[in-house]
């Protein structure tokens, strides 16, 4: 097509395309990078007002405003959307925007495919939300979707759902493609592996992990569906199948998919310590070898999940040792993080305090996964809201944290202007207490008892449920403190400067702020 | 054009990615709802829009590779980006790889495990005694627990003519490949061709043997475990045989038009890549599907 | 407890609630249980808990140092060491040395809990949604245990007692000091039967069949809830077990087993009387309101989509027969149960003769034990 190639000669110059179609067609890594991060903002907001809708039901004992089906509803959409809506989508959409600045190249290496990734999302989100309001409701089988629950139980949604979650994967599978061949092909010369930025280490390694296991889950949904629909019994002893089965193939996907919302965020933090404690980095290369180990690990721990399911003694043995190990390689990272801030000259910035409470936090949610790795332990843990505490630790103070981390860090580079500091630090404090308000007293609801996924509860857990649900409250209040930070910081503000950050270093630190365009036309010289 | 240093092309905007987006949509959303309304023998407009879909798919498909034909045959493109595209094509294939994995590993449970345990083996005596007690476990699965029966697709007939269609069909491709790059033009076309006739009668052998399952072994999708694996397995490998087929359909037709040269062949290249893989699906399959 | 009250109560009870009285707060901790397993496993936790606090205490302590001393506003220079081997072969061997002291007390333990032979007692556990069925199968003794809690209380219309969501019709009951084996299955979705106070969680699943076992110590009353998700009433499938001494046990089967014995003798009876409307009715809705309602729902509407009404159901108006058999045999492969295994012949004539003419459906008519029986046995036509 003629029209490509003069079109190309623009490139030279920083020409932005205008209006929708600039968003449509693009084909530039921070146009995408900016599109899948507002998408996950919000989901983010989906996501949590289903949440609100579960804390406000769980105020108090009793069914007051919805009805158990659709709590359970709730429950399930909860869940899809914060982890394949908002986690996931907005660690793509940092790896499309700093990737290749931090590497030196042009672009992601495939521009096209990258918006196709894309695209694909919201498509795919409009099909699972448009399912709620099908006759019979959404999927209301917990995110996890055990077989027969979601075949011979489910409702009519369940074929949406599973053609919904085919393309997802679809979209992370092309996205994770677009990583990985960055990162191998596209760095500036220079740019050895081992000269990397962790953020680019840990992605590459997300980036296989999507890979792996991405198709796994298609071969899940794919099994529920003809369970459901065609007749097979993939998951029906009566035909030969097993319930079990289904879990095994779920959890071989969904342990490593846990993995994949907490590895870039490993990356995320170990870019943000350095800087602020203006000191580089401890262990640089043990923690490219610890992201490996938990890379590899993850591939042998899934059955963690299904210690109840009445494995033979063996497997599970094998499974609990298998898991536990995993807390050497993340206690490495943890370790020298701290020895990182050890003897620097630490400020206090936002971005900072989000990694500093990171760091914390993570490790609280990380020693409850160790307790629940403790298989004897785990029989009295396993769906109670024990479990709840461990995965909100982990995936909101320990993920989302670092996105916003993150987004605090790199705004300045996006946007050319500097946050409004003093709200930044209010958003932190608010958050920081309402999200322990949350969800640190459901670690005892859960060793009090509580089985999780349940509408209406006991009465001796009335208080804390009332407790947690306005640290919930106040949580979702204080997020919305971050959109104001987010708007005003795009709207204006003092100029920032091309490194920003006093102890920044790398590539992304040399270009101008905000980046141009289109960065690294030639490649930069790296020392 | 700047020709100053080897620069890497990066596209400028493209329609055909939303386009994409939108087909996508179209086929997850026809699809699901046609079978709903196949479930409940009612008529919709899932299958409308399921096919509405792939003719958008397939229009975004032409659009975007004659661009992407277009700047290749314009030069755009560089060592390098002939690079990513190559390692584009091997990540995907090992997606495509645990795809099937998932399959086979179902498989496996089925066989060693979940069949054992239903006739009451490792810690499943009870299982066995309380609710089975009437099966017996064996492979194949011509009688599951709850009574459906079937007979066994044997392996020695059509599938070791399929096995040796598919062997031969990659062999071919190779000395295609080899004539492309010794600039031998008829020989690549002759060879192509004749992996084009091979993996074609290899589907219709598939669908004989389907027809032949259905109507005298009672050998179906919904027989137990053993149809169930069975026929996903073939079933998506038989899928995966038509778009290599495609592929390589399209690239006969560029060859014909005396696309590619010795050096620079991405597409044919992936073409064959996907070939030689469903190749190797299908080695394995014949082993763990039929023969053991 | 009204919200404000709540809003008020809460701040003050969570922080103070370890010192609260102990009657109405919750307990903070893992319960010790009832078992030698059970406290095997409290030891378990507890020493987990106290080696992770030991090494957050460290790895915050430092942290916390760090932050505090090495902060630019002291006008520290930043070090520049950023390597050290030494040290990191030191972290990671110390963490594996923890894990390998904890794996050993867990390995013990979860060997001890997988051993189920020579168990003195076996029951059968089957879920379905959503009740539990237990079954003793050493005597001629099975039966349901359905939630006790009126739906009434838990749509706020009444008080909430004490034992909300937590109390059933017919508890298990076992003997103390007995080693009792379970056996777990499911007719439907997956279930997972729990009693913390015996650390017992395992799930029953469809098919398969799992295996527990207990030996407790006191007598006492236990309770429980179903923990995999198993659908809309998931979180209305409590379990209560109550544990007796040997004699009262014995006792206790005795009297079962005659009261099923008699039912089955009465069944027969039955088969030649007729049951009048009005008992057929009340009957009748007292199991709809304990066996129907979580699907069908109270006003016989169902929810559109996963559980069809029954009010205005063609089946119901215009098909006597095929009503029954719905109800007897089910309709395998959706969650419409064969309730003929689970209710007895009166108990069905009278739930039929209920949704025939509740909801305005107004048939008219009564369906007889007799009627049931004759479409049980295939002779409905
Ligand atoms: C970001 C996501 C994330 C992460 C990082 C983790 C990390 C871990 N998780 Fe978690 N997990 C989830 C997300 C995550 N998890 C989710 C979503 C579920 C529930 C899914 C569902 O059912 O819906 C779940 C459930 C879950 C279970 C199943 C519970 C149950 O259902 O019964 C288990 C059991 O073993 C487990 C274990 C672990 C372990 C051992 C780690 C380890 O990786 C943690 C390692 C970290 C540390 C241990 C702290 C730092 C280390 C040190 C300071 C070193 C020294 C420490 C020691 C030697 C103790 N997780
Ligand atoms: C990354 C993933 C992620 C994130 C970020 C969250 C965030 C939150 N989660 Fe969730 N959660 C999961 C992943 C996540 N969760 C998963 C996987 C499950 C399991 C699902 C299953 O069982 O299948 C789960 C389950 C789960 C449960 C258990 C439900 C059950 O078992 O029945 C609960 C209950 O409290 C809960 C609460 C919350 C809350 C209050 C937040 C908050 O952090 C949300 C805060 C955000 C907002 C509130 C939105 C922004 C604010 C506004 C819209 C302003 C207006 C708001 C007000 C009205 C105050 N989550
Ligand atoms: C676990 C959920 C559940 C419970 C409990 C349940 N049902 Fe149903 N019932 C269903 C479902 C689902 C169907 C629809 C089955 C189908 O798709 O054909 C159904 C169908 C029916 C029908 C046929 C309706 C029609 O128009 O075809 C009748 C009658 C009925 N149920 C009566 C009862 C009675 C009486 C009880 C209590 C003794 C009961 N059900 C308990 C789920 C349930
Ligand atoms: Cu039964 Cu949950
Ligand atoms: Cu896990």
């Amino acid at each position: 097509m003629s029209a490509i190639t003069t079109e190309h000669d623009d490139h030279a110059h920083d020409h932005k395309p205008s209006g929708i179609k600039r968003w449509l067609f693009t084909t530039n890594h921070k146009d995408i990078g900016s599109m899948y991060l507002i998408f996950a903002l919000v989901m983010f907001f989906l996501g949590g007002s289903m949440a609100m809708v579960i804390r406000l039901e769980l105020f108090q004992p009793g069914m007051q405003f919805v009805e158990p089906h659709f709590f359970n509803q709730m429950t399930t959409v909860h869940g899809l959307i914060m982890v394949f809506g908002a986690v996931m989508p907005a660690f793509t959409g940092l790896a499309n925007w700093m990737i290749p600045m931090m590497i030196g190249a042009p672009d992601m290496a495939l521009p096209r495919m990258n918006n196709w990734s894309f695209w694909i999302l919201p498509f795919a989100f409009l099909i699972l939300l448009l399912s709620l309001f099908m006759p019979g409701g959404g999927p209301s089988f917990g995110w996890t979707f055990y077989a027969p629950l979601s075949t011979t139980y489910s409702g009519d949604s369940t074929a949406l759902f599973v053609f919904s979650v085919h393309i997802m994967g679809i979209s992370s599978i092309m996205g994770a493609i677009n990583v990985i061949v960055t990162i191998w092909n596209l760095r500036a010369p220079g740019m050895t592996w081992m000269k990397m930025p962790l953020f680019v280490w840990t992605w590459f390694i997300t980036a296989f992990l999507l890979i792996m296991v991405m198709p796994v889950l298609a071969g899940a949904v794919t099994m529920v569906l003809t369970d459901k629909y065609f007749g097979t019994s993939f998951f029906d002893a009566a035909g030969g199948g097993d319930p079990v089965l289904f879990q095994h193939i779920f959890w071989f996907f969904g342990h490593p998919e846990v993995y994949i919302m907490i590895l870039p965020a490993f990356g995320i933090i170990s870019a943000i310590i350095p800087t602020f404690a203006r000191k580089p980095l401890f262990g640089y290369a043990s923690m490219v070898y610890a992201t490996a180990s938990i890379a590899i690990l993850s591939f042998l721990v899934w059955a963690h999940h299904m210690f109840t399911t009445g494995m033979p003694v063996f497997a599970t043995l094998f499974f609990m040792y298998c898991t536990m190990l995993i807390a050497v390689p993340t206690g490495v990272k943890v370790f020298n993080w701290v020895a990182t801030m050890w003897r620097g000259a630490m400020t206090f910035e936002v971005p900072m305090m989000f990694a500093l409470a990171f760091i914390v936090l993570f490790t609280i949610g990380g020693f409850s996964g160790l307790m629940l790795a403790i298989t004897p332990a785990d029989f009295q843990y396993h769906d109670t809201y024990f479990v709840v505490a461990h995965f909100h630790y982990v995936l909101v103070t320990g993920a989302v944290f670092s996105i916003i981390a993150a987004a605090y860090y790199w705004l300045p580079k996006w946007t050319g202007y500097m946050y409004d500091e003093r709200l930044g630090q209010l958003h932190f404090w608010c958050s920081l207490i309402s999200v322990n308000m949350l969800f640190f007293p459901m670690h005892f609801v859960g060793l009090a008892g509580m089985p999780r996924r349940i509408p209406d509860y006991a009465l001796q857990f009335a208080d804390f449920n009332a407790f947690i649900s306005i640290g919930g409250f106040l949580f979702g209040l204080s997020q919305l403190i971050f959109v104001w930070v987010l708007v005003k910081c795009a709207r204006g503000g003092v100029p920032a400067t091309a490194q920003v950050w006093e102890g920044a270093e790398g590539l992304e630190w040399e270009v101008p702020s905000p980046a141009p365009y289109h960065t690294f036309e030639t490649p930069p010289v790296i020392k | 054009m700047n020709k100053t240093y080897e620069k890497y092309y990066v596209p400028a905007q493209s329609p055909w990615p939303i386009v994409g987006a939108v087909a996508m949509f179209c086929i997850a959303f026809g699809a699901g709802h046609y079978v709903i309304d196949v479930s409940k023998q009612q008529s919709g407009f899932g299958g409308w829009l399921l096919l509405a879909g792939f003719a958008i798919l397939i229009f975004m498909l032409v659009g975007w590779f004659r661009n992407v034909i277009d700047e290749s045959m314009a030069g755009l493109y560089s060592a390098q980006m002939d690079r990513s595209f190559r390692q584009g094509m091997i990540w995907f294939i090992v997606s495509e790889v645990m795809f099937f994995m998932a399959f086979f590993g179902a498989l496996f449970y089925g066989r060693v495990i979940a069949m054992e345990w239903l006739g009451g083996a490792s810690n499943n005596a009870m299982t066995f005694a309380i609710l089975w007690p009437d099966f017996q476990p064996s492979w194949p699965l011509l009688k599951t627990p709850g009574g459906i029966e079937t007979q066994s697709m044997p392996a020695w007939g059509l599938p070791t003519i399929n096995t040796v269609l598919l062997v031969i069909s990659s062999v071919t491709l190779h000395f295609a490949h080899v004539g492309l790059e010794k600039e031998k033009r008829g020989q690549l076309k002759l060879f192509l061709l004749l992996t084009l006739l091979l993996g074609a009668v290899f589907l219709c052998l598939q669908g004989y043997e389907y027809i032949h399952a259905y109507r005298d072994l009672g050998l179906r999708l919904d027989s137990g475990f053993y149809g169930n694996t069975f026929f996903l397995l073939t079933g998506f490998h038989g899928l995966h045989v038509t778009l290599g087929a495609i592929i390589l359909l399209f690239i006969f037709f560029r060859v014909l038009k005396g696309h590619f040269t010795p050096e620079k062949h991405f597409a044919f290249k992936a073409g064959a890549l996907y070939w030689h893989f469903v190749d190797v699906v299908w080695l394995c399959l014949f082993v763990f599907v039929y023969i053991i | 407890m009204t919200n404000t009250r709540c809003l008020v109560w809460s701040l003050p009870t969570l922080f103070f609630a370890a010192s609260a009285n102990a009657s109405t707060s919750m307990p903070l901790n893992m319960t010790k249980g009832a078992t030698e397993i059970s406290q095997q496993v409290y030891q378990l936790h507890m020493t987990i808990f106290w080696i992770c606090c030991a090494i957050g205490a460290v790895v915050f302590g430092i942290m916390f140092v760090s932050m505090i001393l090495h902060r630019k506003a002291r006008g520290g220079q930043p070090a520049s060491f950023h390597e050290s081997t030494k040290v990191e072969i030191l972290w990671t061997a110390i963490p594996v040395v923890i894990l390998v002291v904890m794996a050993f007390p867990a390995t013990t333990t979860l060997l001890a809990m997988d051993d189920t032979s020579a168990a003195d007692v076996t029951v059968q556990i089957t879920g379905s949604q959503w009740k539990w069925h237990y079954k003793y199968l050493e005597h001629d003794v099975e039966y349901f245990s359905l939630l006790a809690t009126p739906r009434e209380q838990v749509a706020n219309k009444l008080a909430k007692g004490e034992n909300y969501l937590l109390e059933v019709d017919r508890p298990l009951v076992i003997p103390v000091g007995k080693k009792i084996r379970f056996l777990m299955t499911s007719d439907d979705v997956i279930h997972s039967w729990w009693v913390p106070a015996f650390a017992i969680k395992k799930d029953a699943n469809p098919g398969f069949i799992n295996e527990a076992w207990t030996r407790v110590d006191e007598p006492g009353t236990y309770r429980g809830q179903c923990t995999e998700l198993c659908g809309k009433d998931h979180g209305f499938m409590p379990i209560v077990v109550i544990a007796k001494s040997e004699e009262d046990y014995l006792a206790w089967i005795q009297q079962e087993e005659t009261r099923i014995a008699s039912e089955k003798a009465a069944e027969q009876e039955l088969l030649a009387m007729n049951m009048s409307m009005a008992e057929l009715m009340s009957t009748g809705e007292k199991i709809y309101q304990g066996w129907c309602v979580a699907c069908h729902q109270a006003t016989g509407m169902g929810l559109p989509g996963i559980f069809p009404a029954l009010k205005g159901s063609e089946l119901i108006l215009n098909d006597r027969n095929g009503h029954i058999d719905v109800l007897v045999n089910g309709r395998p492969g959706t969650a419409m149960q064969a309730f003929g295994k689970q209710l007895s012949l009166k108990e069905l004539a009278a739930v039929i003769t209920y949704t025939r003419n509740a909801f305005d459906n107004n048939t008219g008519d009564t369906v007889q034990a007799a009627d049931v029986f004759a479409v049980q046995q295939g002779k409905g036509e």
